[in-house]
């Protein structure tokens, strides 16, 4: 399956952590699964007229991380093991998003009540990943 | 001598009369990397690529290419070099095919594929005149003109410079192109950051002639953060913060745009005690904007309008 990635040069977010947050935010969504493959530095830099050192620091990141593997000259692609962060850096990065969430709904006047109930819907819509752990 | 600088230079200085255009710069371009001279009008950029190209005389200082001195360039290090020049010297009575063949005729290696291929992606009819080419058209031929020898160091001096979105698009593209061989460096000069930031591996930031930052692109970008701290009435008096570049206030708002922001900076914005403080990083044109712009504290500018009477 092929990612639609979406580059903006002037965001506050590096290119390269442009590109890793979009791989990570798919597989989390399934619309990446285990086995598919991404294209190649090359390809990719191309497509999004960027530098391809760029892509390749992203590749690379995503490696470290454990979500991407490079089999030799066949590709890149998404592994099974996903055994990304600690939990405690996992909190790290998600603490910063509720906060955004929580203090958009309170501007726009949603109560808690009604917030939980979205979360709870959005939950159900959308995938469980494949071949996540706990 | 480090062989993997393609470029590099000691003290490198220039003067014009009293004023210097070129003050003592330092730099050191790795090979194989895309490097951005960034800097605004008048800092000096293409002084210094002229001194490059052995075209201007350095009042004082040292520089090499491929580990030749730049005021003795032989004919073999130039013809490893390709320099598009601000200016786009052309022949208005040439068309398109003639203006390559005339140019192939000075380099042993001429690529004529690639020669055609960027003038067809800028568009470019082989048998246009050149008089009656527009100034993107007039950019792609020259892009063309200086790629087809396939440069192993590519100069480009302001090559964005009059051009459209899509012919700029086509210039990053070409550039892109290029580093498909890995020993390729592209030199290039540029006030479109966005390019920049899509295309550039290092970046090099000259402000009123004296160079400010040399390196990697993103270490800039994370280097250049913004500070917002809320206050419950005016904020405080800002003490003095290594690095600081800017600091503007509002009625009950501090925001601090700091170079090298680091736990020591964190500590004496924190010791304000602000109701709230937010780090927001900037995107590559924010943080050139807060370092080559006016330093230091100032309010927001239209207040200031308004309170004019």
């Amino acid at each position: 399956m092929s990612l639609a990635f979406n580059i903006h040069p002037g965001a506050n977010t590096p290119i390269y952590r442009q590109i890793t947050d979009q791989v990570r935010l798919a597989v989390t969504t399934g619309k990446l699964a285990v086995g598919d493959q991404l294209p190649s530095v090359r390809a990719l830099a191309e497509e999004l007229v960027v530098n391809p050192n760029t892509v390749a620091r992203a590749y690379a990141d995503l490696m470290r991380e454990g979500l991407l593997e490079s089999r030799a000259g066949r590709g890149v692609f998404i592994t099974p093991k996903r055994k990304v962060f600690s939990r405690a850096e996992g909190w790290r990065r998600l603490e910063p998003l509720l906060d955004t969430l929580i203090g958009e709904a309170m501007t726009l006047d949603f109560t808690r009540e009604e917030l939980r109930e979205a979360l709870e819907k959005k939950l159900t819509q959308w995938k469980q990943p494949k071949g996540g752990e706990q | 001598m480090n062989d993997t600088s393609v470029i590099q230079t000691r003290g490198l200085t220039k003067y014009f009369g009293r004023q210097p255009a070129v003050y003592e710069l330092n730099l050191e371009v790795p090979r194989g990397c895309v490097f951005a001279f960034l800097g605004r009008n008048g800092s000096g950029k293409t002084t210094t690529i002229r001194m490059l190209m052995g075209l201007a005389q350095p009042t004082r200082g040292t520089g090499t290419i491929f580990g030749c001195n730049i005021e003795a360039l032989t004919p073999e290090i130039r013809a490893r070099i390709g320099y598009l020049t601000e200016e786009h010297q052309l022949y208005g009575w040439m068309n398109v095919t003639e203006s390559g063949a005339f140019q192939a005729e000075f380099f042993p290696r001429w690529n004529d594929r690639i020669f055609r291929g960027i003038a067809g992606h800028f568009g470019l009819k082989p048998t246009a005149k050149v008089k009656d080419l527009s100034r993107g058209e007039r950019a792609g031929l020259c892009l063309a003109l200086t790629l087809a020898p396939e440069p192993e160091l590519l100069m480009l001096d302001d090559p964005g410079l009059g051009l459209d979105p899509v012919a700029r698009r086509s210039l990053v593209e070409s550039m892109i192109f290029l580093t498909r061989k890995s020993d390729r460096t592209i030199f290039f000069s540029s006030h479109h950051l966005s390019d920049v930031e899509r295309v550039a591996d290092y970046i090099a930031v000259l402000d009123r002639s004296v160079l400010r930052a040399c390196c990697p692109l993103e270490k800039f970008q994370e280097s250049v953060q913004q500070v917002r701290m809320q206050f419950s009435g005016a904020p405080p008096v800002l003490p003095k913060i290594p690095g600081l570049l800017q600091a503007v206030r509002t009625e009950n708002e501090l925001r601090v745009t700091c170079a090298h922001y680091n736990g020591q900076t964190e500590s004496i914005l924190r010791s304000l005690s602000p109701l709230t403080m937010e780090t927001v990083p900037l995107g590559l044109e924010e943080a050139f904007i807060s370092y080559l712009g006016e330093r230091g504290e100032k309010t927001f500018i239209l207040s200031e309008l308004e309170a004019q009477p």
